[in-house]
């Protein structure tokens, strides 16, 4: 495999008021160019946190971030992210929005035209080119999250980072959305990191899912290669054994409660204090 | 032909239609004519009787206190006052002109001279001059509050620094102030053709002085706390420090800054009079204090145009800002009142 992003024993912990918080103890993933990755776990188990490392935005207690063989130090637009919740400055346009993005990208290689048909082109990809002078507050979630990935795919990233990108929308605006998506990657060949709670969601679009355990001190529970042939379509989907299966074995490891404290020792002398406050706390509470 | 050219009549059930647009009216005027319009007019009647009550069985040196009456007349003769004041320097001007006019015809060497005219400045000429003072030490205020507030909101090294600093200047009266510039005034700007007069610079930068500190300390609350995703969106687009003030800072605190310009002119507005009126710098303050130094039967009642104008101004100008505050607001949802 040729490895074009790498996740090597990663560990996090967080400074809280109750003292040191672990929340990832030994992370450890390789992933190719042009692949896409879910990330499923219960919530809080690190997922943010996760691809927050990647991004830059967080600094990794232990172990490191590798792109292209170099260490990630800081943000940068080659590893953009689409938020959450969406994050667009509401004070500016849908146009302005993508624009920030390409000027501060672009503004040295490309000129003001060549610029401005950019944006429009991925304006024209997530089909946001009729409000495009619309502020954030007068359109839709849907069409906001697609604004927030086209300002994503307007930085021209090598990988693209999305956080639960679809977690705040209906079913009919997340299936179009995943479409659109699964089309984008297919023409572009970015590297996807996707962090999901819909475990429909992640066999769909991925070519592995990555299962965490629960944390604190989460580490990779398990890994599922998803073996569908591309253009996937929905519909033929929820017949297909392999699919059916694939979907069967996230669900058993979600519901199974895979956790860092039945699975083997970690190793971090932080994650065996979290481990036996945890073991405390059962006693505790008998 | 004509029988037919003449409109139909109406038929029987026309009346009926009437009273939906009756009963539209009715309701139109229970949910905003009555309490946008009526309920305001209503207190303000009440305020004038209650006020024209009062004020007769309170006998004052001066005579009983003016009521409403009393003080509309009164702001009726500032007002001819002002008119008269105008026609005279407008005479004198035209003598002044014609006098010179005279002068080169005789001799076209001759040097003539402009004689500014020395009227007393007329009530109107005060309200003038207080807003010309307000707005200019309020700008000041604010060219330098904004900027030290975004700094200080930015970094919180400067905010510890700072933060003692204007908290114990914050609550500092008016009054306070007012020797201690007068003095640096008197001392710092000593200049033989003074551009602007001393006591406008006084009165000015007192309302600097004070009107400062809601602006300043709303823009530091505002810099501070932008959405940590747009600074997030910052970081990954590695925006330069200048741009991420202009395009993510500045934006994000405009109105948390909007509300505290809004309340440092009012703030403004209050110091201004109580220095004009301390300090006998021209103004609406002043003229308070010398019809109360006056003292003949009609300076009451001239008090009180004053100070009604004075309350008039005050809310104008708050509308005014309101209206900037609703205009530059992007978030169009919250509501500003
Ligand atoms: N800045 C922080 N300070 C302290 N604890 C944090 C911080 N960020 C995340 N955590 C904790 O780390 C854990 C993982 O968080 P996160 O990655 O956001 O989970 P999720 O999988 O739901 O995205 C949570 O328990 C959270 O409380
Ligand atoms: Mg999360």
């Amino acid at each position: 495999m040729n490895t074009h992003l790498e996740l090597s024993d990663i560990g996090m912990n967080f400074k809280t008021p109750r003292g040191t918080f672990c929340a990832l103890d030994g992370i450890d993933l390789k992933v190719a160019k042009g692949e896409f990755i879910s990330l499923i776990g219960h919530s809080g188990c690190g997922k943010s946190t996760v691809l927050n490392l990647v991004a830059g935005l967080l600094k990794a207690t232990r172990g490191g971030v590798i792109v292209n063989g170099r260490q990630v130090t800081e943000p940068g637009p080659e590893r953009a992210m689409v938020f959450q919740n969406h994050s667009l400055l509401p004070w500016l346009t849908v146009f302005e929005n993508v624009a920030l993005a390409v000027t501060k990208v672009f503004g040295k290689t490309k000129t003001r035209a060549e610029q401005r048909a950019w944006i429009e082109h991925n304006l024209e990809l997530v089909h946001m080119t009729h409000a495009r002078d619309k502020r954030p507050n007068e359109i839709s979630g849907g069409m906001k999250q697609r604004v927030g990935i086209a300002r994503a795919l307007a930085m021209q990233p090598e990988i693209l980072l999305l956080d639960e990108p679809f977690g705040a929308l209906d079913a009919l605006t997340r299936a179009q959305l995943q479409d659109s998506l699964m089309e984008i990657q297919a023409r572009l060949g970015n590297t996807i990191l996707m962090v999901t709670h819909d475990v429909d969601e992640a066999v769909l679009l991925s070519d592995r899912v990555v299962m965490l355990n629960v944390g604190p001190g989460a580490r990779i529970g398990s890994i599922l290669q998803v073996d569908l042939p591309r253009p996937r379509n929905r519909l033929a989907l929820a017949e297909n054994p392999a699919y059916i299966h694939a979907r069967a074995e996230i669900l058993r490891f979600l519901y199974d409660g895979h956790s860092a404290h039945n699975t083997a020792a970690p190793a971090s002398p932080v994650a065996k204090v979290s481990r036996l406050q945890l073991l405390r706390r059962k006693v505790a509470n008998g | 032909m004509a029988t037919e050219s003449t409109p139909p009549l109406a038929p029987p059930n026309a009346a009926r239609n009437l009273w939906p647009g009756l009963s539209e009216a009715a309701s139109r005027l229970a949910t905003r004519t009555l309490p946008r319009l009526l309920l305001p007019l209503l207190g303000i009647v009440v305020v004038l009787v209650l006020w024209a009550n009062i004020a007769m069985r309170i006998n004052t040196s001066l005579g009983a206190l003016p009521g409403p009456a009393a003080v509309w007349q009164q702001a009726g003769n500032l007002y001819d006052e002002h008119v008269a004041e105008r026609t005279k320097a407008r005479a004198f001007y035209a003598r002044q002109q014609q006098r010179n006019a005279d002068a080169l015809v005789e001799d076209p060497q001759a040097e003539v001279k402009t004689r500014p005219y020395t009227g007393k400045p007329t009530f109107i000429d005060q309200i003038g001059t207080s807003l010309v003072t307000v707005l200019s030490g309020f700008a000041l205020a604010s060219l330098f509050a904004i900027p030290l507030g975004i700094a200080i909101g930015l970094s919180p090294w400067l905010y510890a620094m700072l933060n003692p600093a204007i908290q114990i200047a914050r609550p500092i009266s008016p009054l306070a102030w007012l020797p201690i510039v007068t003095l640096v005034v008197s001392a710092v700007y000593v200049s033989d053709d003074p551009a602007v007069s001393k006591s406008y610079l006084v009165s000015m930068l007192c309302v600097t002085l004070c009107s400062l500190w809601p602006t300043l300390m709303n823009t530091a609350v505002g810099a501070s706390s932008v959405s940590a995703d747009l600074v997030n969106v910052s970081r990954v687009l590695r925006l330069g420090r200048l741009t991420h003030v202009r395009r993510i800072v500045l934006p994000s605190a405009v109105p948390m800054i909007f509300a505290g310009l809004r309340t440092s002119l009012g703030v403004a507005w209050m110091v201004l009079i109580a220095s004009e009126m301390l300090a006998q710098n021209p103004g609406l303050g002043k003229f308070v204090w010398d019809e109360f130094q006056n003292g003949s039967s009609s300076s009451l009642g001239r008090i009180m145009v004053a100070v009604i104008t004075i309350g008039l101004i005050g809310f104008a100008l708050d509308r005014i800002m309101l209206l900037l505050q609703r205009a530059v607001s992007w978030d169009k949802n919250a509501v500003l009142r």
